[in-house]
């Protein structure tokens, strides 16, 4: 399930863009109805750039600029039960200003898109990146796509979307960009046209909005008898996301050539070691895999894309075969046997009768450098741990101890 | 009563406006008002209504039918808070124990 | 508007019998004001609290226009993305209803306190909507605690009267004119008794473009201890007695003195509210004799305050 980068079909320009540049251009080309979104480093040239668009009459959006982050969101669901396409960005600190009213988008079933720049969580306050924030937010009902460079950004952004508007899931959607990493670095991205996008994303067709020909009461009081009973419908359409996150993917390919799949895999046919992470450290993974590879080490990279809903059947199959699967991630869970993704890796190999061996290394807190050496020090714990038959649950790797 | 996730819409939406109407809340009452048609103003020449407009539970039905003004407590809903009779400038109603 | 009583009894009604909030509740008549109110489709936010805890319980709404309840903080900013997102719909040419209007609705807490900066920023964006608050004086839904619109001496369960306190020992926030600072285009206070000067205002809040804010008062006999046939009294009483004196304020700077209240030849003395509420009671002791007439020393100097702002004698 290699992604596919290949020449786009139809002609649109090709600009050097940061990832939130990119992120903003898309829900420009999108046609959003409602932007609104609070300022926070390193997500805030999302709404900087946007709001330029609307001084330059560029967009006909309706931009909100809140007094809060929780307002943010509020207005988003606000705008979307009254039918409207909206999107907002955040980051960190905001993120976690917007806790509550996360689990009201996705319980309330609001396909509002969420651009996330990750960004570690005070205390002590930084604004580099890690992945606590988005982790932090896992069970909140949102999907949440992780994506590697400012290309996937664009391409993700506009197909989250027709993900999240899909009848079938009318569910939020976090598309996440490592901060700074990605978010503030210009790469090259191929632009489409305004009207491919345009017929790509479609018109929002709303399901029970607020309209006054048919007063509906949205987010009332559920009790034991039935408040039990919407959690199962949420989860069931949490669970659809993987179809329609597919035939849209196929659709997206068809239309520029370009798809990710829900994972990504590099090398990993005949390997031994799977190096399992996402956003901006897979990136450096590959290019550490290149390095190992031509020292005759059978290694390859997973890079996961969708965490929500994780793909575990899928992953499973693709990691069965490998005799460990080494788990870099940036996000730390004070107390728990293990991190965020090596506990959803973990469940997911669970069952298989042959189990790999699983290393969790946490790495990049607070925008700690993650650089190859650092990759290759936890391939090469892993291959000691294989040797032993035995590794330690998780441990940290790139700070002084 | 209850109903399967498969079977409600989604996300807790109430689709049937007012439907709370199928909730009688008269059970709720202690007392009862008893109107007497005598001295009220709706009755005499459909003014006042004060009643009506003060009730919480939209408990008093007012009407007119063929010229004439008519009056009828909702005792499905009425809670017996006992709002009508004290504010009616009439002293018209009185509340009964149930 | 017509504002003749056949027209407004025949108001189609907004909150429907059924609803379950206390016998004597004084928020579904305010509601009831509200709908007498209204000029076309309309759309209703209501934060937490117990209007909306009580109106809608699954599988029974009582509201029979559209209606969303979202959390308790952020009713006004609900309702701005409702506005934006009705607003931009019509631009692009794919909404049906050529005028909204929004309502936003929060009890005290949600919009004194808790709810506050996302109503401050909403009036500052300057959306085109209207939110009432319906103050009952405390959290009532969540078991009478003391909020920001809470009145000095007011006992509740977090601010009980004992051996060392009164109550509450803090002034009630001005909301209204908090809110008038925002030189939004129009404010006013109103109560259910006065029903007239009610719908007269809350129509002209609809009216205005830009947001406007109603500040209902509304009597809960469960929090206030008083019996349930008292609470339009009561608001007669919080107007007579100078507690919720009525009157707007245009733009932020004109005062002008409702019909009610300018025509009290003097405010009755407190007391009257008081004693009808058993949150009070304490206060009607020797050892607080003292600061119960403090408080009727600061209602007065706030009444003189206000009349002195409406130019009024
Ligand atoms: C963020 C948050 N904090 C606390 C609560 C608990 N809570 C629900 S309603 C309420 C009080 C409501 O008071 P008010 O706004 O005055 O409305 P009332 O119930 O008095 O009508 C509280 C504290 C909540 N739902 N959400
Ligand atoms: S007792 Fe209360 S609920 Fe019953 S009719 Fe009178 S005002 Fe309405
Ligand atoms: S308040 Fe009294 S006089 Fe007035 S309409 Fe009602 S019953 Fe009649
Ligand atoms: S507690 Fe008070 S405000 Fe709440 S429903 Fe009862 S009377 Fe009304
Ligand atoms: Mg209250």
């Amino acid at each position: 399930m290699a992604a596919t980068v290949k020449m786009t079909k139809p002609k649109g320009s090709i600009e050097g863009l940061t990832g939130d540049a990119a992120i903003a251009y898309a829900l420009k080309q999108c046609d959003i109805d409602v932007l609104s979104a609070y300022p926070i480093t390193p997500q805030t040239i999302i709404v900087e750039d946007y709001q330029r668009f609307f001084a330059e009459g560029q967009v006909k959006t309706k931009v909100i600029p809140v007094e809060s982050e929780h307002s943010a969101m509020s207005a988003c669901i606000g705008a979307s039960a009254a039918g409207a396409r909206v999107a907002t960005a955040s980051a960190s600190a905001g993120l976690a200003l917007m806790w509550e009213v996360l689990y009201c988008a996705s319980g309330m079933r609001q396909p509002i898109v969420l651009a996330v720049a990750n960004r570690a969580l005070s205390a002590p306050i930084n604004i580099h990146n890690d992945w606590s924030d988005s982790y932090g937010a896992r069970d909140s009902g949102f999907i949440q796509m992780y994506c590697q460079s400012c290309q996937e950004a664009y391409d993700t952004t506009i197909m989250s979307f027709r993900i999240a508007e899909n009848h079938n899931v009318l569910l939020p959607a976090m598309v996440c960009i490592d901060g700074f990493i990605l978010s503030h670095n210009v790469e090259r991205v191929e632009l489409l046209p305004d009207e491919v996008v345009r017929d790509f994303v479609g018109v929002r067709v709303p399901v029970q909005p607020l309209d006054t020909d048919k007063p509906i009461t949205m987010g009332p009081l559920c009790l034991t008898d039935y408040y039990f009973e919407f959690k199962e419908q949420e989860d069931k359409a949490m669970r659809e996301v993987f179809k329609v996150y597919k035939d849209v993917e196929a659709e997206f390919q068809k239309v520029t050539g370009r798809s990710y799949g829900m994972y990504e895999t590099y090398k990993t046919k005949d390997a031994d070691i799977i190096m399992l992470t996402h956003s901006s450290p897979a990136g450096t993974a590959k290019a550490v895999v290149d390095a190992l590879r031509e020292q005759g080490e059978k290694v390859g990279v997973l890079r996961m894309k969708l965490f929500r809903p994780f793909p575990a059947a899928e992953l499973a199959k693709e990691l069965s075969s490998a005799k460990a699967v080494a788990v870099f991630e940036k996000c730390l869970s004070f107390g728990a046997p293990t991190n965020p993704l090596a506990l959803e890796v973990r469940t997911a190999l669970y069952d298989l009768p042959k189990k790999p061996m699983v290393t969790d290394f946490v790495v990049g807190l607070g925008g700690r450098d993650v650089p190859p050496a650092t990759i290759v020090e936890g391939y090469n714990k892993t291959k000691q741990y294989l040797e032993k038959g035995k590794a330690p649950l998780y441990e940290t790797l790139g700070v002084r101890k | 009563m209850s109903k399967k996730s498969s079977e409600i819409p989604m996300a807790g939406n109430i689709l049937e406006p007012g439907n709370a109407r199928e909730y009688k809340t008269g059970g709720w009452r202690a007392e009862r008002p008893k109107h007497n048609p005598e001295d009220c103003l709706w009755i005499k020449n459909g003014t006042c209504a004060l009643c009506c407009i003060f009730c919480p539970d939209n408990a008093i039905k007012l009407s007119e039918k063929d010229g004439k003004f008519l009056y009828a407590y909702d005792y499905d809903y009425c809670k017996g808070c006992g709002i009508c009779a004290n504010e009616c400038p009439k002293s018209c109603i009185t509340m009964e124990a149930e | 508007m017509s504002m003749k009583l056949k027209d407004l009894l025949q108001a189609p009604e907004v909150l429907g019998s059924g609803h379950r909030m206390c016998a004597g509740c004084g928020a579904p008549t305010v509601m009831k004001l509200m709908g007498m109110s209204l000029r076309g489709p309309t759309i209703v936010c209501n934060a937490t609290g117990c209007l909306e805890v009580a109106t809608t319980i699954y599988p029974y709404t009582a509201w029979k226009v559209p209606w969303i309840h979202v959390a308790f903080e952020n009713v006004a900013a609900v309702a701005s993305g409702i506005v934006e997102g009705i607003n931009a719909m019509q631009e692009k040419g794919r909404y049906k209803q050529e005028h909204v209007d929004v309502i936003a609705l929060g009890g005290d807490g949600g919009t004194f306190d808790i709810g506050f900066g996302a109503l401050s920023g909403a009036l500052e964006r300057g959306h085109d909507f209207v939110y009432m608050v319906y103050d009952n004086g405390a959290y009532q839904n969540t078991g009478i605690q003391r909020s920001g619109a809470t009145l000095p001496g007011q006992e509740t369960t977090t601010s009980w009267a004992g051996k060392a306190e009164p109550g509450k020992r803090q002034r009630k926030k001005p909301i209204a004119e908090i809110v008038a600072a925002h030189r939004i285009p129009y404010v006013a206070t109103v109560d259910p008794f006065h029903y007239r000067d009610f719908i007269t205002k809350f129509r002209k809040a609809l009216e205005v473009e830009g947001p406007a804010f109603i500040h209902a008062f509304s009597p809960c006999p469960r929090g206030w201890r008083s019996e349930s046939s008292k609470t339009i009294e009561l608001a007669r009483l919080a107007v007579e007695t100078g507690i919720h004196p009525l009157y707007e304020i245009i733009d932020g700077e004109q005062y002008i003195m409702s019909g009610p209240s300018k025509s009290l030849k003097e405010l009755k003395p407190v007391d009257e509210f008081m004693k009808l509420q058993g949150q009070f009671k304490h206060l009607f002791t020797p050892q607080w004799e003292d600061f119960r007439k403090q408080v009727q020393q600061q209602i007065t100097a706030d009444w003189e305050l206000l009349k002195k702002k409406c130019g009024v004698e």
